[in-house]
């Protein structure tokens, strides 16, 4: 054996350069098939009825308002917004794997586990339409939730910042001896920042007990996998062994398989302070935003198939039905309500007013420098003396 | 419920600023990051999120700027004060030091001035950094803590035993004068001290002010000593375009211009990255000063 101070390892003779190919690709963890039937072999996680059921009317909710309000963006009634369209079951399933104690630093499409933490309709819709009662204030663009009561750290747009927070929030959780880990999610697009890589190497070398979701969904914007990363084995095997992390590749549109991996990984992570990470293997069915037409770089029937034969939701529906937790009329009856409770949300959001102008001041810093009172005053100075349509209220 | 970690943070730091700190506090708590700026700023983020102390050193302001985009602190803005990450402060060394060239000696402090939400605190001497540091420390927003490693080893002082913080946001008059105000800031004062005194053997009475926190800065004291004196000088080793010297001039312009006798003046470093050999031509020297 040879020692040196970065690594003991067996020498050799052989002068023999690794290729990175050599290996198998990494297997995809999944226990439903692509019609929701239990595959053979398979052990189903520990799911009840009233679980079952409550994960699918999550993934119903989301998916009505996604579609609702992607049409009001359109519409003009709001300027922007993102679906989370073909992983909702990723969304939902990995959420109800965690405790409410466990902190979630998201991305920016993992909107269904902030629905399934408790985040009303009502806070959706306030966001989006930034009014006085959204989130945020109305400093954001729509989507941009968060909730101090929900652990569901704000969502910011720049891609993978929110990885190494994630790995300094579950150092702390350690060092508090809470039970608890962080969760942080991101795409195939975010494990090319640099930040995804200083927070797995952090994670891992200073011992901190947090999950690393990643949402392999093929696209970042119009840029798919292929062209993201090189190898075959790609996300997982890079950051598990790359950097000394548990890791596994799970089917992420199978809500069993996501459940019970993330259940099992933040066992661990918990338990022996650990990072894990789960690449999630999915579909982005909708556009990357309402700023975005991806027919543009894929065909129609690439959306289409993964849109009706690979939807989540209705695979986790077959499942139910299977079991007898599900029926047809039950669905016309969710569907029908969930319909009524989204619009009503954007009725009422709709009508509030904004926020007021000194929230434009405010929360710069813990209190107002003098800077700010300045420029505070000269504004409204110059808002009293110019038309209505500037006035503040 | 304060942590110190950074790069060679555990055996005491490369300037020992960190010394001894691992032995009383432990491993856990005073540690080393893998070489990554970006990442243990982020870090820090994530701690000081959850409430604690994340006190975090950046080996060189040299280095700092992987980590700027971590840096720019819209964290409790854009959550609407639901989070806030105001328990970090970011220490790092900045400045000439005689042999540091490009990348040992950069004064980076006119980036992150731009930043809304930031704080930027530069001591000029050890008894003003421990009561300037324990303030930025215990501030509730995030600080960039600028220290001028030419003053590690040369400069000497009675540090006070015991706790004790100095207020941010309020500059230093350090010596009085009212024939032209001088604003500057750490190690550079010792230039400008120096220059002062080589004014006054020719008669000119020298008011010298440290801004000690460049954001939010103290305005209304230089405003008070301008309206006194009448004229200014503003001097920083950072390249003067674009460096910290022009928000204050062009404030003080705003506010002074009647008072003003002659024009803000600002003597800084050249437009050049920092030279090794060139050194001494390119800072601005207390020649530069007096001249000006």
């Amino acid at each position: 054996m040879l020692d040196f101070p970065g690594a003991k390892a067996a020498f050799t003779s052989r002068m023999e350069f690794i290729s990175p190919n050599a290996a198998e690709a990494v297997p995809c963890f999944r226990i439903l098939d692509d019609l929701g039937r239990a595959l053979d072999g398979s052990d189903i996680p520990e799911i009840d009825s009233s679980l079952a059921v409550k994960m699918y009317h999550t993934m119903v909710r989301l998916q009505t308002f996604d579609s609702i309000f992607y049409e009001a963006q359109r519409q003009g009634r709001i300027s922007f917004y993102l679906t989370n369209i073909g992983e909702e079951a990723l969304n939902v399933a990995s959420a109800a794997a965690l405790t409410k104690d466990d902190v979630v630093f998201p991305q920016y499409r993992e909107h269904g586990v902030l629905m399934w933490r408790g985040f009303t309709l009502d806070e959706f819709a306030n966001q989006c339409f930034s009014n006085e009662d959204g989130h945020g204030k109305g400093r954001q663009m729509p989507i941009h939730y968060g909730s101090e009561k929900l652990n569901y750290f704000t969502i910011s747009s720049p891609i993978a910042t929110q990885l190494p927070h994630a790995v300094g929030a579950a150092y702390g959780l350690k060092m508090d001896r809470k039970n608890a880990c962080a969760v942080t999610y991101f795409g195939d697009g975010g494990s090319s920042e640099g930040d995804f890589h200083a927070a797995c190497n952090f994670a891992a070398v200073l011992e901190a007990p947090v999950l690393f979701v990643c949402r392999n969904n093929g696209y970042a914007i119009s840029t798919p996998a292929c062209e993201q990363y090189k190898g075959k084995h790609a996300i997982q095997l890079l950051a598990g062994r790359g950097y000394g992390m548990t890791s596994i590749r799970v089917d992420g549109n199978d809500a069993l398989a996501v459940f019970k991996a993330v259940s099992a990984a933040r066992k661990l992570a918990v338990e022996q302070s650990k990072p894990v990470l789960i690449e999630a293997m999915t579909y982005r069915v909708g556009h990357h935003s309402t700023s975005d037409d991806s027919t543009k770089y894929r065909s129609g029937e690439e959306i289409a198939h993964w849109r009706s034969v690979r939807d989540p939701v209705l695979r986790f529906r077959r499942w139910l039905e299977s079991n007898a937790w599900w029926s047809v009329e039950d669905e016309k009856e969710l569907r029908g309500a969930a319909r009524k409770e989204v619009i009503s949300a954007m009725n009422q959001a709709e009508k509030k007013n904004k926020p007021p102008l000194s929230e434009l001041f405010t929360d710069v810093y813990d209190t107002l420098p003098r800077n700010l009172l300045e420029q505070e005053a000269t504004l409204r100075d110059t808002v009293s003396k110019n038309p209505p349509s500037l006035a503040p209220h | 419920r304060a942590y110190v970690f950074g790069e060679d943070v555990k055996f005491g730091g490369v300037f020992r600023c960190t010394s001894g700190l691992a032995d009383a506090f432990g491993t856990h708590r005073v540690f080393n990051t893998p070489l990554c700026e970006q990442g243990l700023v982020g870090f820090g983020i994530g701690l000081a999120a959850m409430g604690n102390r994340a006190i975090a050193e950046i080996q060189f302001g040299d280095y700092i700027f992987p980590a700027f985009d971590q840096a720019t602190a819209k964290f409790r803005y854009r959550s609407g004060n639901a989070f806030n990450c105001g328990g970090l402060t970011v220490r790092s060394p900045y400045g000439a030091v005689g042999h540091g060239g490009h990348y040992h000696s950069q004064s980076p402090e006119a980036f992150f001035c731009h930043v809304p939400g930031l704080k930027v605190v530069i001591p000029r001497n050890p008894s003003q950094a421990k009561g300037l540091l324990l303030a930025s420390i215990r501030d509730p927003n995030p600080v960039i803590f600028f220290e001028p490693k030419w003053l590690y080893r040369l400069s000497v002082d009675e540090v006070p035993e015991g706790d004790y913080m100095l207020p941010l946001s309020k500059a230093e008059v350090i010596r009085e004068g009212t024939d032209i105000t001088l604003v500057a800031w750490g190690a550079q004062l010792a230039v400008m001290q120096q220059a002062c005194a080589e004014a006054e053997k020719e008669g000119i009475s020298c008011e010298l002010i440290d801004l000690r926190t460049l954001i939010p800065w103290d305005k209304e004291l230089v405003e008070a000593s301008v309206n006194k004196t009448g004229k200014l000088i503003v001097s920083h080793e950072a390249p003067v375009t674009g460096g910290f010297g022009a928000e204050i001039a062009a404030t003080i312009a705003e506010r002074c211009f009647l008072r003003l006798e002659a024009p803000i003046a600002r003597v800084c470093g050249l437009d050049t990255p920092f030279p090794l050999v060139f050194e001494p031509f390119y800072m601005p020297t207390a020649n530069k000063v007096s001249m000006a």
